[in-house]
């Protein structure tokens, strides 16, 4: 049979240890579970749980501005500073999220139509090649792509030579808010079309053709049977988008222009050359709370199994 | 059991939305035979000249040499970490099963400046200085997760009973193992380790939070393009950067898509008898 025991040179006495050993570690399986559970977990809990639990209770200390050095003394000034409408904390903080927004709605429009025909028009080889195509932008070097976009967008780049081609005028794009938004709606774009597409992939034909044996008519079986069965789908993806593009600090500085920072891009700023990590953490703290409201809403409308 | 029209408008808007996705790639793919230095559309003639001149560059060398090691080892201990954290799920119920899998998502459910931070924080407080290693274990952090996923969505498909016909047949662990888990689980392994290659290898944000004076390529080329210094050694680099991400994940996507392994496994039984 497949296995082949002369293949393993062990003399009787090791070999009766070893199966000692195994039906040992077969009647506690509590034993193996931790011998092989705990250096992943110790390892994360370490260094990534850990850390960001200092980091949240880093927030409520501040820097001593004379000698540079942490004061571990709570206090809510950081998070008061934010608050400050005199401060321009709070317009950073309503670009983000509004950009991260307007990216995933238009992600979620975009994929939709896409994810659709790859469900359930396109024939097995179409789908097929469909899946490799939406894939394979999205590992192809993310920086490279906001790289391919800068060059397009630039004023002698290829998206304003195809205006002219069609005799349309010049657009001047390039480090704008509208750059980000196309940029990033383009970056994150498959992350919305693959759980999309497994969505509706998973919706039973039966279920159409019952709806349609009773009367239904193209608008309401997509609107009464597939929209509320895709859903899933596009909650999984939308958690994505709008993470990502809510984390984001590379597009804002390469496409994004003078006016355009972003919470990370503030983050960055006082980790590096203003060296205020209270204010970066209480500062950072808004996209986690954001995304932990976002995760269990999420979770509540069953996007974890679509993911 | 669409209607015509409503066919040929999905078929339409797939074609844009894939050319959307395609043509900014096949853009940047061709500036890298651009002879100009400048940027401009159409490119006025093409040139391989470029490509010679970035293989001499050694700014552009030595971060390629970094971003391999450093892709290797990640994935290296993210199959480890990740394999048996995937084991321990698959085969076992315990209490606070669930947040495992929640907890190893985080790195990539957070934003990215989130991990970037808190492993930067946690490098200040632990006083490591910052070094290869340090990015090493940044990266290594959100790629365990896509080895776990792997390896056991491969564990749920395959049979728990075949571990135990092994061990009535007489197998101790280690030939259990050898012969029976890890024919079943090299194949996810592979693409998984292939999956985490790629995403070490183009990670930009928790990079930056975690190298010292380390250049990796995709530093490397944010560095220039801030700068606009070295553009047509930049769009060469992005050639080679899109082609090294591109062919392990076609790799890894041809592995993960035969799921007949315990079929092809029943299959080979029958002929060797």
């Amino acid at each position: 049979l497949a296995v082949d025991v002369s293949a393993v040179p062990a003399g009787p006495s090791t070999r009766r240890a070893r199966l000692r050993l195994s039906a040992a570690l077969w009647r506690r399986p509590w034993l193996k579970a931790v011998g092989l559970l705990s250096p992943p977990l110790a390892a994360f809990l370490l260094v990534y749980v850990g850390a960001l639990v200092v980091l949240f209770i880093s927030s409520f200390w501040t820097v001593d501005s004379f000698t540079g050095k942490l004061v571990h003394h709570w206090t809510l000034s950081n998070y008061r500073q934010i608050l400050d409408t005199g401060e321009p904390y709070l317009r950073i903080a309503a670009r983000t999220i509004g950009i991260a927004a307007a990216v995933t709605v238009t992600d979620a429009i975009l994929a939709f139509p896409l994810g659709y025909f790859m469900a359930r028009i396109a024939g097995g080889r179409v789908r097929a090649l469909l899946f490799v195509m939406v894939l394979l932008p999205l590992w192809a070097s993310y920086l490279v792509r906001i790289y391919a976009w800068r060059t397009m967008l630039a004023h002698d780049g290829a998206i304003n030579w195809t205006l002219n081609g069609l005799g349309l005028p010049d657009q001047n794009i390039a480090d704008t808010n509208w750059a980000m938004w196309i940029v990033f709606s383009y970056v994150w774009l498959p992350f919305m079309v693959l759980p999309v597409y497994a969505a509706l992939e998973r919706i039973p034909d039966s279920y159409i053709e019952a709806s349609a044996d009773m009367g239904a008519r193209a608008f309401r079986r997509f609107r009464t049977i597939i929209l509320p069965l895709a859903l899933p789908g596009v909650i999984a993806g939308s958690i994505f988008t709008f993470s990502l593009t809510l984390g984001d600090y590379i597009t804002p500085r390469l496409v994004g222009g003078p006016s355009s920072s972003f919470i990370g891009n503030v983050v960055y700023s006082f980790i590096g050359i203003n060296a205020n990590i209270p204010f970066a953490a209480a500062f950072a703290v808004i996209p986690v709370v954001i995304m932990g409201v976002y995760l269990t809403v999420a979770r509540r409308m069953g996007a974890f199994e679509a993911l | 059991m669409e209607t015509r029209g409503a066919r040929i408008g999905l078929t339409l808007w797939t074609i844009l939305v894939i050319l959307f996705l395609w043509v900014p790639l096949v853009v940047i793919v061709l500036y890298a035979f651009n002879s100009s230095t400048i940027q401009s559309w159409p490119i006025p003639s093409w040139t391989f000249h470029w490509f010679t001149v970035t293989w001499h560059d050694p700014d552009a060398r030595s971060a390629f040499e970094l971003s391999l090691k450093v892709g290797a080892v990640t994935t290296a201990i993210a199959l480890v970490l990740g394999s048996m954290a995937a084991f321990a799920i698959a085969r076992f119920r315990f209490f606070g099963r669930e947040s495992v899998s929640f907890l190893l998502i985080l790195p990539i459910a957070l934003p990215g400046i989130i991990t970037g931070m808190a492993l930067n924080s946690f490098y200040v407080f632990a006083g490591l200085s910052l070094s290869w290693w340090t990015i090493v274990i940044g990266h290594a952090t959100f790629c365990v997760v896509v080895v776990y996923n792997n390896v056991l969505a491969r564990l749920r498909r395959t049979s728990g009973s075949l571990l135990e016909a092994s061990m009535d047949l007489g197998a101790d662990g280690w030939q259990t193992f050898r012969f029976v888990t890890w024919p079943v689980l090299s194949t996810a392994l592979v693409a998984g380790g292939l999956l985490a290659f790629a995403l070490s290898f183009d990670e930009v944000i928790v990079t930056t939070f975690t190298a010292g004076a380390q250049v990796t390529l995709p530093i490397f080329i944010l560095d220039n393009l801030e700068r606009g210094q070295q553009l047509p050694v930049i769009n060469v680099v992005a050639f080679v950067v899109i082609v090294l991400t591109v062919i392990p994940v076609l790799f890894a996507q041809r592995l993960m898509r035969d799921t007949g392994i315990l079929r092809r496994g029943a299959a080979a039984a029958v002929t060797s008898k």
